[in-house]
């Protein structure tokens, strides 16, 4: 019975989310640009796609933000909840002004961290003004670190929701286990990192998985930050997609990108998921 | 569903008395100050002189959001009754694929080939002899815009062309002026290089390479000399940290810029800032070197419908736009160039009758939106962006990379 209830679930499943993947696929080998036609091109697309300088650089942004954003966001969060794990003063004011920029879509994020990262308008000015004239802060407005104004505006509004995940984490650690500790004596520091942290692994897989969604929807902060500039200098593959798709009428294109982004992600998750319910189907 | 629906509409009308009137849906993206007054002609003159009613789909957030909205609807099979799109090849695969109504006898009847001024805007709407769209304004790329504060501040004369614009700029950078002003959108970029090509190269050679997709002209001497001006006009637009155009356009009102390459819709930030032409800025066409129009701009594309009513609401509403009076009133409100000849602008500024002037004249070019695809213009825009932002791409590279993207044209 329970089988049957699924079934429309599962045809949905196949036919909208594996039935369109494979679309894509098969699209991407043609020559399609505003309407999907088959005049097949075999890889063309690819050929073009890797010898596209936009692609290369929107590539290497995501690598250096994925990685950056990753670091900062699990460690940071950590650290910001082992401090409000000290039993503070004030702790929920502390919380809720930590988590409140998750609030805020990344389209918001990106035009309040385009407004504090102006040169002209924000912090630049503001120690500007407080008389250090030679103080230089433009990140949206210099190629070489743009990459990481957008960083910031990303881990500004993400860590929050980290830092509340592993605070949960933590107080769901076993009182007991810091007091044995502390019998021992194991200094504070110690604790955390070869006790607390490996009896948190379930809080930090999921941390993990809504990091790397936050990492693959990056797009909309670009857009609204920086638009992909100065030059190319922003960019990053799903914008390229996006582009090339509805902007530049050329879908064969855009199929080939996306379809390179599905097999980025599948390198990543497959060893991962083999790893991770592989072993459990042993034990 | 549908035919109940259109019952249900049919008996509404009925019972309003004005038989087989239609309302019909006009998407586009005109939605500032200025564009808004003059779409609000179009929509009066429709709902005035016809039976039927202008329902107005504006799309905010300029071409790029509102165009990918207006396909999908299209090809989702939800026709709007009618939709801007820029001259030249956007509509082009929706046409071919049997998309949109087909104009020509409204065309052949009011002998638009005569009227449609130039008639190469005609010749953009033909595909295989068939007419499908209604050309209503020329927008032209090709000018400089000068601010004489900038220049009386450091005491040179505003330049008259653009030799002397590259000459004055070190005096305006040494005393803390922009050069030239100009925002970080991909598309400024590659519209700028597009107005220093026709003014350095002339229009022989762009027509070649933009128009015959000649890849050695682009590789060729006259090319790199373009290429030079381009990466010393990148010299002169540093320090313009904005990003729209308009921003742009007020550092040279505010006389913070010396000038800026951009098209004649600048011109409606100048009224607005109750700037007058002549006295307080000056407009170049061509930078002075070579004047010419090009003939960029907006139409109108019809989606084909299955009701006959409607189609001939479409037919109205095509021969209505290019009607004179309809077009005086509409491009004297848009700042813009009308389709034909043969009307009076008399209250146009001392800028638009320059642009007439030249228009009379017939020193005109396409627009480059005319004559490549948005997927090769998408690629020039991609290295332009990346050419005019980073120093240390040589002009020689830019040339080559330019010269692969011609070969590969479609």
């Amino acid at each position: 019975m329970a089988k049957i209830a699924a079934i429309p679930m599962i045809l949905t499943a196949l036919c909208v989310f594996v039935g369109g993947t494979l679309w894509t696929v098969v699209y991407s080998f043609t020559s399609s640009k505003l309407l999907p036609k088959t005049n097949w091109v075999g890889l063309d697309q690819y050929e073009r796609l890797w010898n596209t300088n936009r692609w290369i650089v929107s590539i290497e942004n995501l690598m250096i933000y994925g990685i950056c954003s990753l670091i900062f966001s699990l460690v940071i969060g950590f650290v910001l909840a082992a401090l409000l794990d000290q039993k503070i003063r004030f702790e929920n004011t502390f919380r809720t002004i930590i988590l409140y920029p998750f609030a805020l879509s990344f389209i918001v994020t990106g035009l309040v961290w385009q407004w504090i990262l102006n040169p002209d308008f924000g912090v630049q000015n503001i120690v500007r003004s407080l008389g250090w004239a030679s103080f230089e802060f433009d990140p949206l407005y210099n190629q070489d670190i743009v990459i990481y104004g957008i960083l910031i505006a990303g881990l500004w509004q993400g860590t929050g929701l980290i830092m509340v995940l592993m605070l949960a984490g933590l107080r769901g650690i076993d009182q007991e286990i810091w007091k044995a500790a502390r019998v021992d004596g194991i200094p504070t520091w110690k604790t955390y990192i070869f006790i607390v942290i490996p009896m948190m692994r379930p809080v930090f897989i999921t941390t993990l998985v809504l990091i790397a969604s936050g990492i693959v929807r990056v797009f909309d902060l670009v857009v609204a930050q920086t638009s992909g500039g100065p030059g190319i200098a922003s960019e990053v593959p799903a914008k390229y997609v996006y582009d090339t798709m509805f902007l530049r009428q050329n879908l064969g294109q855009g199929f080939a990108a996306s379809t390179m982004m599905l097999l980025a992600v599948a390198i990543v998750i497959i060893p991962w998921a083999y790893l991770e319910f592989g072993s459990r189907k042993r034990d | 569903m549908k035919s109940f629906k259109s019952l249900l509409c049919g008996t509404a009308m009925c019972a309003a008395g004005a038989a087989h009137a239609v309302d019909l849906e006009v998407t586009h993206w005109w939605t500032s100050g200025g564009e808004a007054a003059a779409v609000a002609e179009f929509a009066k003159a429709f709902d005035e002189r016809t039976e039927h009613t202008w329902v107005d789909g504006a799309i905010a957030g300029s071409g790029g959001v509102a165009r990918p909205i207006m396909i999908s609807r299209i090809t989702g099979g939800d026709p709007m009754g009618a939709t801007q799109f820029n001259h030249g090849r956007q509509a082009e695969e929706l046409v071919e694929a049997g998309l949109m109504l087909d104009l020509t006898d409204v065309a052949e009847a009011e002998g638009w080939r005569d009227i449609v001024h130039p008639v190469s805007l005609l010749d953009s709407c033909t595909i295989d002899g068939r007419v499908y769209c209604v050309p209503v304004n020329i927008h032209s790329w090709q000018w400089i815009w000068l601010s004489h504060a900038a220049f009386d501040q450091v005491g040179v004369p505003v330049p008259t062309n653009w030799d002397e614009f590259v000459a004055a700029a070190p005096k305006l950078r040494e005393n803390g002026i922009v050069p030239l002003a100009m925002g970080n959108q991909p598309w400024q970029a590659s519209g700028a290089f597009g107005v220093i090509t026709i003014a350095l190269a002339g229009p022989e050679a762009w027509a070649a390479v933009s128009v015959d997709k000649d890849a050695e002209v682009a590789a060729g001497p006259v090319y790199a000399k373009v290429f030079e001006a381009a990466a010393a006009a990148r010299e002169m637009r540093q320090g313009s940290n904005v990003q729209d155009w308009n921003q742009a356009t007020n550092l040279v009102i505010t006389g913070k810029a010396g000038g800026q390459i951009m098209g004649d819709w600048a011109q409606g930030e100048f009224q607005v800032a109750n700037q007058m032409a002549g006295t307080d800025y000056s407009c170049l066409p061509g930078l002075g070197v070579n004047e010419i129009i090009s003939t960029g701009g907006d139409a109108f594309y019809f989606p084909k419908q299955s009701d006959a009513d409607v189609e001939a609401a479409q037919k109205e509403l095509a021969s209505l736009m290019l009607s004179k009076e309809v077009q005086v009133a509409f491009n004297l409100k848009k700042g813009s160039l009308p389709v034909r000849g043969d009307v009076d602008l008399a209250a146009a500024n001392d800028c638009m009758k320059k642009g007439l002037a030249i228009l009379a004249q017939g020193n005109i070019l396409p627009d480059a939106n005319q004559t490549l695809s948005p997927d090769t213009l998408g690629q020039i825009e991609d290295l332009m962006t990346e050419f005019w932002s980073d120093s240390s791409i040589s002009a020689a590279d830019a040339q080559e990379r330019y010269a692969d993207i011609i070969a590969n044209a479609d």
